[in-house]
């Protein structure tokens, strides 16, 4: 019992990494209708700058104050990979909106294919390891939970608390969630849909960076073709919990970092990924438009 | 001041304009840049990561920006307005197409057959070895690829992401009974193509109910879910380390390619020996595998079910209501482009005579799939073309040496080759929605054969 609310403990941490990007994914997906699968990637810049802000921060101060670094490499990262989302969205799927489906689908595979190889032109094929930040582990009657596993949990948690206000609760969010019932019906009605779209992906970045973050974070090594596994992971996710639907990614992304952890831990850690892809189609077998999404209706 | 010709008006607002946006290209460059570049993260010899400054080489990547962004505004915007308002202009005028345009499937195959002997002629058969393989051989693989996803995605209409996952099949297919059983590949060709062909079915059938997006991203876990099997089943596949050894393709059993063989071709034709022999032979075969692929597609496209894939891609519920059985349609057209892949992944495996799981990275479909898009999903010419672009284009980086003499010593061209042909695919996409071939010539007719424009064609739903 105590093994499994272990692995429960470790599947938690997990999954909020893989809801974390996989909002980001169901977002974009739920407005304009594309996979962007650019966003691993912009998970995995975000893993970089918080990379680079901490040595950076090493480097600067003497003693590593670990609320502090993480407070600051959070919104570094979140500001630069908004500028990245901001600028690929503005130069890559802008033009082709509207365009046939196929078209920005090749444009975003071609810009994940960039960022990779643009860190690992610039910043080297190597991984990237860093000292651990945290190392205190806590026993809670009996189950080891360390304080990396606390951080990511809290920080999701109010990380998900302000979106969901963003959401529901404003202007922006109303104009966000009008502009994915129909697209044209917001703009007649003075929704201005590029802004809310350029939004969107800034916001999906910033959950991906924050993500990242956390990443580095919890496993101290990233590499430039870190974007591709977890990006998988997380659109998977995001498929899982039906795509379009934000409480769907997050519940996707829990149950992916479960299957994963349980998986690994009762059976074998080397086909976890495939247990994961399997009960992705498993599920959408039985229920094909994923768990929380609404089925989609087909006008003749 | 009323002197001013309107002209002269255009042209400063333009600069100004042109001005205006290399700046704001400059600071967004300047954002996205001054970490990434400005900074190197490098380990000093404790192991110890480091921040290494590189602030001249981000100046370096700023102004180009800038000066790119300028170019752009200040003259080559206004260049295609005028191109474009030109074409406008102009009346359309029905051509007659000349000698080249009426046969030039036929002149393609010949300059095709006759590559390698120009390219032996000109540079003998010892120089021959690296454009024979690398150009020719390498681009045939991928023409191939993407002609048998074609079927699937650009007839079908279905969205496959895991294309690859075939290729691997065909690939492991002849690796495995090869090494073990030491079957011909005559023999194992057809196995392979079988045994993918099986797993197209296997894995359409349970996504058939699915549609577009989910499609594809069920089609990537399982292109996933093969590579996962192929690393960690290690009794059968060997893992990572992949299988090595795999036997070469002889000619039909007549003469072979092994310097150790009695059958060896050098002491059958008494020649001097040479590598190259191998390489011309693997070149006419894989060109005669995809000349079948693309002859299969053509004559299918004729045949109820090529119209049956077509008209699923139009219109699913329309072609159920005719009658048609969307699970069959679907399953063959998976199937159909499946044994392809898998006819290519027996050749794949024979060319290396070494397969491992790194060959059969997601990266790999996208590949294929980018050539199938950019070639304009159904046209096989602009396949074609798109193939020769892309691989062709990056395989040409390879040879860029004189690039180390501008750049200093340290400077390799082909670290840079995915880099730009990510940028690639952005740019020929951006530039050409539709792909490079943009009309299609449907088998239906009324009266008289007509191309219509691509945009008259969907690109499915499923």
């Amino acid at each position: 019992m105590e093994y499994f609310v272990q692995q429960l403990v470790n599947g938690l941490t997990l999954g909020s990494i893989y809801g974390l990007i996989a909002i980001g994914y169901t977002m974009v997906y739920g407005i304009i209708g594309m996979i962007n699968f650019a966003h691993g990637d912009i998970f995995m810049v975000g893993a970089f700058v918080a990379l680079i802000v901490f040595l950076f921060l090493v480097s600067v101060f003497a003693t590593v104050n670990v609320v502090l670094f993480l407070l600051i490499m959070m919104i570094v990262a979140m500001l630069m990979t908004s500028l990245y989302n901001w600028t690929i969205e503005k130069v890559a799927y802008r033009p082709l909106r509207g365009s046939f489906r196929l078209a920005p689908l090749i444009t975003a595979i071609g810009m994940s294919i960039t960022l990779s190889n643009f860190v690992q032109v610039t910043q080297g094929p190597r991984n990237k390891p860093i000292p651990p930040m945290i190392s205190k582990v806590y026993d809670v009657f009996g189950i080891s939970v360390s304080a990396k596993q606390i951080v990511i949990v809290v920080v999701t948690v109010l990380l998900l608390t302000l979106f969901w206000y963003l959401v529901n609760k404003t202007s922006l969010g109303r104009a966000q969630r009008a502009c994915e019932q129909d697209r044209k019906m917001a703009a007649l009605l003075g929704v201005d849909v590029d802004r809310t779209i350029s939004i969107t992906f800034i916001m999906g970045a910033s959950l991906a960076s924050v993500a990242g973050t956390l990443y580095l974070m919890y496993y101290g090594v990233v590499v430039f073709s870190d974007g591709f596994v977890p990006g998988v992971k997380a659109f998977t996710a995001a498929v899982l919990g039906g795509i379009g639907s934000i409480p769907g990614a997050m519940l996707g992304g829990l149950l992916i970092g479960f299957i994963e952890g349980m998986w690994s831990a009762y059976f074998s850690i080397d086909y976890k990924d495939v247990a994961a892809f399997s009960i992705l189609a498993i599920v959408l077998i039985f229920l094909p438009s994923g768990i929380l999404g609404r089925p989609e209706v087909e006008k003749v | 001041m009323a002197a001013i010709s309107p002209d002269r008006i255009e042209n400063t607002s333009t600069f100004q304009r042109a001005i205006r946006e290399a700046f704001y290209a400059g600071v967004i460059a300047f954002g996205l840049f001054f970490l990434l570049i400005g900074v190197k993260t490098d380990q000093n010899i404790r192991n110890e990561l480091i921040l290494v400054q590189r602030w001249g080489l981000l100046a370096i990547v700023v102004g180009l920006v800038m000066a790119g962004r300028f170019v752009a505004v200040a003259f080559l915007q206004p260049y295609f307005a005028g191109r474009n308002a030109e074409k406008a202009r102009a009346p359309v005028v029905q051509t007659e197409k000349s000698f080249f345009w009426t046969h030039w499937t036929k002149i393609a195959i010949g300059a095709l057959l006759l590559y390698p002997v120009v390219i032996v002629l000109l540079v003998g058969f010892q120089g021959s070895l690296k454009w024979v393989d690398n150009f020719g051989i390498q681009i045939l693989i991928y023409v191939m690829l993407a002609w048998g996803l074609n079927i699937v995605v650009g007839l079908a209409g279905l969205l496959d992401l895991g294309y690859v996952a075939f290729y691997a099949v065909g690939a492991y297919c002849y690796a495995l009974l090869g090494t073990e059983f030491g079957w011909s590949f005559w023999i194992l060709l057809p196995c392979a193509g079988a045994m993918a062909a099986l797993w197209g079915v296997i894995l359409g059938f349970p996504v058939l109910r699915l549609r577009g997006d989910y499609l594809a991203i069920v089609t990537l876990a399982f292109g996933e879910i093969i590579r996962l099997v192929l690393i960690n089943w290690r009794e059968v596949t060997n893992g990572t380390a992949g299988i090595s050894g795999i036997p070469k393709v002889t000619f039909f059993g007549l003469f072979d390619f092994n310097t150790s063989s009695p059958y060896y071709i050098a002491k059958v034709f008494g020649i001097a020996q040479s590598g190259s022999y191998y390489k011309i032979f693997l070149y006419y075969l894989i060109l005669a595998l995809a000349l079948l692929t693309a002859f299969v597609t053509v004559r299918l496209r004729r045949l109820p079910v090529g119209r049956a894939w077509e008209a699923l891609r139009e219109d699913e519920i329309a072609c159920r209501s005719l009658g048609i059985n969307t699970t069959i349609t679907k399953l063959t057209a998976f199937a159909i482009g499946a044994m392809f892949g898998g006819f290519a992944g027996a050749f794949f495996a024979a060319r290396q005579g070494f397969v491992s799981p790194e060959s059969f990275v997601f990266l790999e479909s996208a590949i294929i799939l980018a050539i199938v898009v950019l070639g304009g999903m159904g046209s096989l010419t602009g396949i074609a073309i798109a193939a020769l672009v892309m691989i062709g284009g990056t395989e040409i980086l390879r040879e860029l040496q004189f690039l180390k003499a501008i750049f200093g010593e340290s400077f390799t061209p082909e670290l840079y080759r995915m880099l730009l042909f990510g940028l690639a695919m952005v740019i020929v996409m951006l530039w050409k929605p539709r792909g490079f071939v943009g009309s299609r010539e449907p088998t239906a007719f009324l009266n008289e054969r007509k191309a219509v424009s691509s945009s008259f064609t969907k690109e499915g739903h499923g």
